[in-house]
């Protein structure tokens, strides 16, 4: 995320200043740098304190929240954390306004914003709003926590299969069709043979299939590669809910794999909170947690990993140093959508057990959300996945016990908090420079 | 290699129903639709035949001849009848009837092919007597005869609004993706109109519609100002909004005092009363409204916009080329809200048409009914032109209404037009698929004939370099 090119959407890029010389010919030419300094961050801050001070002391609530954080099976039972609202409002309105001085005194002084400001910024305000949205009741946080990563597995699946696309400058709007061709292929195959193994591969070889669709018309064709993402979503809603209507509903034993049995990893399994959140999940979770990281090193430090950067950013030096930038294109973009199909597994082999009529309900446009509020970056990526798996993991929770907040306004957080990622209020966010650009070999 | 050559006559007027798919190449705007300079280079061929008068002289029929089979028209027709193709192969093959006959292909080939045919010439007929004519009901007089044909034009009517939305953004090299969330905002608008208010029935209906477009432009708008003035991406954006629009009208259809109908429990708006609906045109039992002269309406005033005003002459500048519009004098960023505003308000045309004329019994969440994606597969058919998009309209509405009667009469799920209408718009975005699949001359390649001669005189020059 180095490169120094700058793109028509990334304005407040930092520029280099063109030197004011008088005499054009003056012997040595020093370049004088501009120092930007972007305001956004901590005008950002200040604007959720505000909102932190309105919502949780202004409009506070009377009484105190109890957050469950033991869970069965727990080597220590914690006790429960007994918060009262009011007090903890304030103390974290005064903490937030502290870190927004802070990020303004790091902008004044020209130095770098670490991640830890905005993560603490960030869980601050969520506990806040959780001991205000619970007044007087009981929020089990490993419950949240290990729906928050249920929920999240696909997006990230997704997010992964944008990330190594898009970073292969194939920009992939058909998320959401390789996830819901992997959850109905999955259900399909895993049904017919009995088995959950070749249902996976079933899955993502359904995504793969998608995948090269997209990469043949994108590719070879050099149809503009949103359309072709939009158009493939909505051939893979048609396809699958005719298959759906005209077979699956005649044919219920093709719509009834076995799902996939939960392992729970002895020892660590029995770590309070997070032993539960992470430990007690199917197979298909435990390969993400594998598949995210080797995605991340293998992005950055191996030789694919280079080229397919390359070719993403600057397609035509990669091509001038030998990589046969179309081809490698080609098999990337099919590779993301067999770790996208896999993610669509998760829906019938993991979580539901049949295949249902648009069941992934737009998870690959949040999917998408999360690779750009990810900064394309894998790791990042999946961060803004699990960040956007727990406000629905919330807004479940809270509409179990009757939230203060209507749950339509926690659903719509993961495209409002993009919204502002893409307009430059909330982090940066660039494309690979060749994202979507189809290289035409001269 | 984005810059296509153009004919040199008209740098700047594109031949508009030549271009076979959508957006036009611009420099900070997505690229064009299909960006190699051979096909470009055909497809405006036919009217201004610059490239290959050279041929046109040795052997004008086939010259002629591999223009009219390269134009856009051939394209379209071809990549329609592929799609039907596929989708009766689809249909052949979930059909029980067949699936039984396939068991004993080898034996008795002939029940197979008959039961394919069957199920597809079936399933196709009604989807003909569904939106054009209805033979079956021909006994009953003249009006079920054609009443098919107005249920087209009915489901044609919001088609055609938000296709020319999309079209629009097309031409200045935005996407609008965004038409779910735009047509959300002024169904509500328009229907927040109709029921809180109480006015003289023409007047109502026509503020209704107005304020509907107003919304549905705002929506769009917000996008476009974030494209301009932060550089985010309008097509991210315009998701993004779609879904926030979706929460927020769900929102309000399911909150008392807001859009929900008083008295009920269910997240749907009240019923909008008689001085808001659009009238049948006919009358009963026709439920054409008067809402479809509004698209053609609407259509005639988008041509106007794009090819005759002062606005349209920059949208298209920018479309092709924001940069040099940009060095022309033209406010790009300007021009970009406004394009969005413009686009926002074709949709909300279509989204207020829904509320006053197609669903006027009180509108929920899913008001939009798929018009906002549809409309992009519209607008890429018709070439992004504002008639073009009125005829891919009139076909994706036929499809429409005879997808029901297909379901109805067939049992043939109404999913399939979905699919045949993504395949259309991949073939008519891939032409040189197309052509590969018919055999059909690719542009830009010479004729078989031209390079025989070609090659020819190539090998007598370099066996006269070699003899001298």
């Amino acid at each position: 995320m180095t490169t120094q090119q700058p793109t028509a959407a990334q304005p407040h890029a930092e520029t280099t200043q063109q030197p004011t010389a008088a005499q054009p010919h003056a012997e040595t030419i020093e370049l004088e740098r501009a120092v930007v300094k972007h305001w956004k961050a901590p005008v950002s801050y200040a604007v959720l304190t505000l909102v932190a001070l309105v919502l949780f002391v202004v409009a506070s609530r009377d009484g105190s929240t109890t957050l469950r954080l033991a869970s069965v099976g727990d080597f220590v039972a914690l006790p429960d954390a007994v918060l009262p609202v009011r007090a903890t409002g304030i103390v974290v309105v005064v903490l937030l306004a502290a870190l927004t001085a802070v990020s303004t005194w790091l902008v004044a002084t020209v130095r770098k914003q670490g991640f830890w400001l905005p993560l603490a910024f960030g869980v601050l305000f969520v506990v806040a709003f959780l001991v205000w949205a619970g007044a007087d009741k009981m929020i089990p946080i490993p419950g949240l926590l290990f729906a928050t990563v249920g929920l999240s597995v696909p997006l990230i699946f997704g997010a992964m299969g944008g990330v190594i696309s898009e970073r292969a400058g194939v920009v992939n709007i058909a998320i959401e069709a390789q996830l819901l061709s992997g959850a109905f292929s999955g259900a399909v195959i895993a049904s017919s043979t009995g088995s959950a193994v070749l249902g996976i591969l079933g899955a993502m070889l359904a995504g793969v299939l998608v995948s090269m669709v997209l990469a043949v018309f994108a590719i070879r064709y050099f149809v503009e590669q949103v359309i072709v993402g939009v158009v493939l979503n909505v051939l893979v809603v048609g396809l699958t809910n005719f298959l759906y209507s005209s077979v699956l509903t005649a044919n219920p034993a093709l719509n009834s794999p076995d799902r996939l049995p939960r392992i729970p990893i002895p020892g660590i399994e029995t770590i309070p909170i997070i032993g539960p959140a992470l430990f007690e999940h199917t197979v298909i979770v435990y390969a993400m947690f594998i598949i995210v990281p080797v995605i991340a090193w293998g992005l950055f430090k191996t030789t694919w990993g280079l080229r397919l950067r390359a070719i993403g950013e600057h397609p035509l030096a990669a091509d001038t140093v030998g990589i046969k930038v179309n081809r490698l294109r080609f098999w990337n973009v099919a590779l993301a959508g067999a770790v996208a199909g896999l993610g669509g597994a998760y829906f019938t082999l993991d979580t539901t057990g049949a295949f249902n009529r648009e069941m992934t309900a737009g998870l690959g446009y949040i999917a998408l959300a999360a690779v750009i509020f990810g900064q394309w970056h894998p790791l990042k990526a999946t961060a803004a996945a699990l960040l956007f798996g727990f406000a629905s993991a919330l807004q479940q929770t809270l509409g179990a016990i009757g939230s203060p907040v209507p749950s339509e306004f926690m659903l719509m957080l993961p495209y409002v908090i993009t919204l502002l990622a893409v307009a430059g209020f909330i982090g940066q966010s660039r494309a690979p420079a060749a994202s979507g650009k189809p290289y035409i070999k001269q | 290699m984005n810059e296509t050559p153009r004919d040199a006559d008209d740098p700047i007027e594109p031949h508009a129903p030549q271009r076979p798919g959508g957006s036009p190449d611009s420099g900070a705007a997505p690229t064009a639709v299909h960006a190699p300079a051979e096909a470009e280079v055909q497809v405006a061929a036919p009217v201004a035949p610059t490239d290959d008068r050279t041929a046109d002289v040795d052997d004008p029929w086939g010259s002629a001849f591999r223009r009219i089979m390269g134009g856009n028209l051939v394209m379209a027709v071809l990549a329609i009848l592929t799609s039907l193709v596929v989708g009766g192969i689809l249909i052949a093959a979930t059909d029980e009837r067949v699936q039984e006959t396939a068991g004993y292909f080898f034996a008795r080939p002939g029940d197979m092919l008959s039961a394919v045919w069957t199920a597809v010439s079936g399933a196709y007929l009604a989807l003909f007597q569904g939106a054009v004519l209805n033979f079956a009901a021909a006994d009953r007089g003249f009006i079920y005869l054609i009443k098919p044909l107005t249920d087209t034009l009915n489901f044609a009517t919001p088609l055609i609004a938000a296709g020319l939305g999309v079209a629009l953004a097309f031409r200045v090299g935005l996407f609008n993706i965004g038409g779910r969330g735009q047509m959300l905002w002024a169904a509500a608008a328009s229907a927040w109109v109709g029921f809180a208010f109480q006015m003289p029935p023409i007047l109502h209906v026509i503020v209704a519609i107005l304020v509907g477009i107003a919304a549905g432009a705002i929506w769009a708008g917000i996008a476009g100002a974030l494209k301009a003035y932060t550089g985010a991406h309008e097509v991210i954006s315009t998701i993004m909004l779609n879904f926030v629009a979706f929460w927020f009208i769900t929102w309000m259809l399911r909150t008392p005092g807001l859009l929900q109908n008083p008295g009920g429990n269910n997240p749907i708006s009240p019923p909008m009363p008689e001085t808001a609906i659009l009238p049948s045109i006919f009358g009963p039992p026709f439920v054409l409204h008067w809402g479809f002269l509004l698209s053609v309406l609407a259509v005639i005033v988008c041509a106007w916009l794009i090819n005759r005003s002062n606005l349209g002459f920059q949208f298209r500048a920018v479309g092709y080329n924001a940069s040099a519009a940009l060095n022309a004098g033209m406010n790009v960023k300007r021009l970009t809200v406004y394009a969005m505003l413009l686009s926002g308000a074709f949709m909300g045309l279509a989204g207020a048409q829904q509320v006053t004329g197609a669903v006027t019994t009180g509108f929920t969440a899913g008001i939009d009914a798929g018009i906002g994606f549809d409309a992009i597969t519209v607008a890429l058919l018709g070439g992004s032109t504002p008639w073009g998009t009125f005829f891919a309209g009139l076909l994706f509405g036929a499809f429409k209404a005879g997808g029901f009667r297909m379901q109805a009469a067939e049992g043939v799920p109404v999913d399939i037009i979905l699919v045949v209408q993504s395949f259309i718009v991949l073939f008519i975005a891939a032409p040189p698929l197309v052509r590969a699949m018919f055999g059909l001359p690719q542009p830009g390649r010479k004729s078989r004939r031209q390079r025989r001669d070609e090659a020819a005189l190539a090998a007598m020059t370099q066996q006269k370099g070699a003899q001298s």
